[in-house]
């Protein structure tokens, strides 16, 4: 193989790595957000993703309303099933320990895995490309324009929440719940509040990350669990709690995975990512980015 | 609800000798025995995982995991290799075994909740070798002529048989495991749900308490599965996957964390639930779970096993009343 041939096929599996670990990345900061202000490993935050492909299907392909309308909409839907899954779910758990919430939030998933397939089927579904599918050429490697919406969305996704954590009254109030709960409340925070919205604001994120990966993926019902565990492989990856953290572990765990399927095998490329997995809980469970002095205070 | 006496032990055992003859006798139910035998291979499962969720307060995502290794070593080296059934059951508990301590060490000497990570990825791990290594395991298109087991030259070839084979062996998990709550390490692992802290500062060895549970757990998982390759002789991954393992949480869930009948009063009536009652409605089966386990964790966080106790108490306070 000449090096002008084997630098293609190299660029051409790092495109495809950063594309997937975009929405890897954006599932690993909806964990964090979920986590962050209530300590809640959220087992169905990949089923966000996969009702938001499946709903932007409803609106786009079968109401023909125009794409950004329907995107909202799909957006808007998602982020009402987070705010009912914490007002049904999450508050009437009698006995709130980390054991019975994760229990209970892998009773939603089930649920809705089950609602899906009872709804759509268990067959794929397409979504039309942002700009089309004519592909554009990259120092010989192909790039689709749906790929370059995943990566931009990702940077404007990340952009919009740390001007919102770090600038905006109500992100500060998110962050403080994070800190230290008691003392939120102290300062006048309603912390239900806050639990509430970092639930609609987790599930909103799931939901553009399906909407944007469903052109190049395809989606169907039962995605959400696979979609979950790597984007918590990605969250552990960066450090539990860390937003740059979470984007930096899903663009590591895509590029992993995109070699392991290039390179080695394409039937094995999810065991390898879930193995990065297993091999950093045992050698480094605080990540990369993340504390391990932090990490101790955590109660999942 | 912890102490476990002398008669109800009697009871189980009586209940589980004489339970196959009535459906034996009972034309319409005979099918039944086939169900129970079922049951009893959950029950194996879910005993030792009520040990680990309800004792000591860790939750796995991964038993199917060790259901399947013991399911597909005993079928793998009889079939191919011709080895003794025995001995191969014997193989697969000390691999199960094995890898289970080597996932519990690093992630159980973590404060929290990591083994349910840990596992989950190990079960889908697991799942994709079931299906990529068709040399060994015919991938997705399953494994067949798996032969019965023989117990002193004696074929174990009826459900009859089998069914005492399957549930003695769970009579025998449910005393072990008694005896082992009852005892100094049952004591510590309570200790250990109710505060870690506490525990290890009155000197428990909380890491080593929780591995040897997590330990013996799959290696009763894969006891299990090597009595379920022997009895349905035919091995395809899917009865190997994620929601395998998440239907024995929903098992335990259901008769009660906290309590070792509630782990198989949950394997029985799932076992029930999805052989007969929900068979029918395979489209609303994930659905169905989904709900049962929701259900249960908001309504009833302590399970069947609770109920009793729950409707003595109501109809205490009614005549209490009755008497004001």
């Amino acid at each position: 193989m000449d090096s002008a041939f084997f630098f293609t096929y190299f660029l051409q599996f790092v495109i495809s790595g950063i594309t997937i670990g975009s929405i890897y990345a954006m599932v690993a900061v909806g964990f964090n957000i979920i986590y962050n202000v209530t300590e809640i490993i959220n087992f169905a935050q990949g089923e966000f993703v996969m009702l938001g492909g499946l709903i932007m299907v409803i609106f786009y392909n079968k109401l023909d309303l125009p794409i950004l309308i329907a995107f909202l909409m799909t957006v808007i839907v998602v982020a009402m099933i987070g705010l009912l899954i914490d007002q049904i779910v999450i508050k009437s758990i009698k006995q709130p320990t980390v054991l019975t919430l994760i229990i209970g939030t892998i009773a939603t998933s089930i649920l809705l895995k089950g609602a899906a397939m009872f709804i759509w089927g268990k067959n794929p579904y397409d979504l039309p490309a942002f700009s089309g599918r004519e592909a554009i050429n990259f120092f010989g490697a192909v790039i689709q324009p749906q790929a370059l919406w995943v990566i931009g969305i990702l940077v404007v996704v990340v952009g919009l929440l740390s001007f919102f954590f770090e600038k905006s009254i109500i992100g500060k109030a998110m962050r403080a719940c994070s800190d230290n709960q008691d003392a939120a409340l102290l300062v006048g925070i309603s912390v239900k509040r806050m639990i509430l919205l970092s639930f609609a604001l987790s599930a909103a994120i799931g939901a553009v990350a399906g909407v944007i990966v469903t052109p190049i993926a395809l989606m169907e019902y039962d995605r959400g669990a696979m979609l979950a565990v790597k984007g918590f492989a990605a969250l552990i990856l960066g450090g539990l709690g860390s937003f740059p953290g979470a984007v930096i572990g899903g663009l590591l765990l895509g590029l992993i995975e995109a070699l392991v399927a290039g390179y080695i095998s394409s039937g094995y490329k999810d065991a390898f990512a879930l193995a990065v997995l297993l091999i950093l809980l045992f050698v480094r469970p605080h990540g990369i980015l993340g504390n391990p002095t932090v990490a101790k205070f955590k109660k999942f | 609800m912890f102490h476990i006496t002398i008669k109800s032990r009697i009871v189980f055992i009586a209940i589980v000798l004489i339970c196959p003859w009535i459906f034996y006798l009972i034309p319409a139910v005979s099918h039944y025995l086939d169900i129970l035998i079922f049951a009893g291979i959950y029950c194996l499962i879910t005993i030792g995982l009520s040990l680990l969720m309800g004792y000591a307060g860790q939750i796995s995502l991964g038993h199917a995991a060790f259901f399947g290794i013991g399911a597909y070593i005993s079928g793998i080296l009889t079939t191919k290799y011709g080895l003794n059934p025995w001995v191969c059951i014997l193989i697969a508990l000390f691999v199960s075994g094995f890898i289970a301590y080597c996932i519990g060490v690093p992630t159980l000497k973590l404060h929290g909740h990591y083994l349910a990570m840990g596992t989950l990825a190990f079960g889908i791990i697991t799942f994709i070798i079931f299906n990529e290594e068709i040399t060994y395991t015919g991938g997705p298109d399953g494994m067949g002529n798996i032969k019965e087991l023989q117990l002193l030259g004696f074929p174990i070839d009826t459900n009859m048989k089998y069914y005492y084979l399957v549930w003695l062996t769970v009579v025998l998990a449910l005393l072990f495991s008694v005896n082992l709550i009852q005892s100094r390490v049952g004591r510590a692992l309570r200790a250990i749900h109710t505060s870690e802290v506490a525990a290890s500062s009155m000197g428990v060895n909380v890491a080593g308490y929780k591995i040897q549970i997590f330990v013996f757990s799959a290696i009763l998982a894969s006891i299990s599965g090597s009595f379920y390759a022997h009895y349905i002789k035919f091995l395809n991954p899917t009865s190997f996957d994620l929601f395998f393992s998440i239907k024995l949480l929903i098992m335990i869930v259901m008769g009660g964390m906290r309590s070792i009948w509630g782990a198989i009063i949950g394997a029985v009536i799932i076992a029930f639930l999805s052989f007969e009652w929900l068979g029918a409605f395979h489209e609303f089966e994930t659905l169905a779970y989904g709900a049962i386990l929701l259900l249960v964790t908001i309504f009833l966080p302590d399970g069947l096993v609770s109920l009793p106790g729950k409707f003595s108490e109501q109809i205490n306070k009614y005549l209490s009343k009755i008497k004001a």
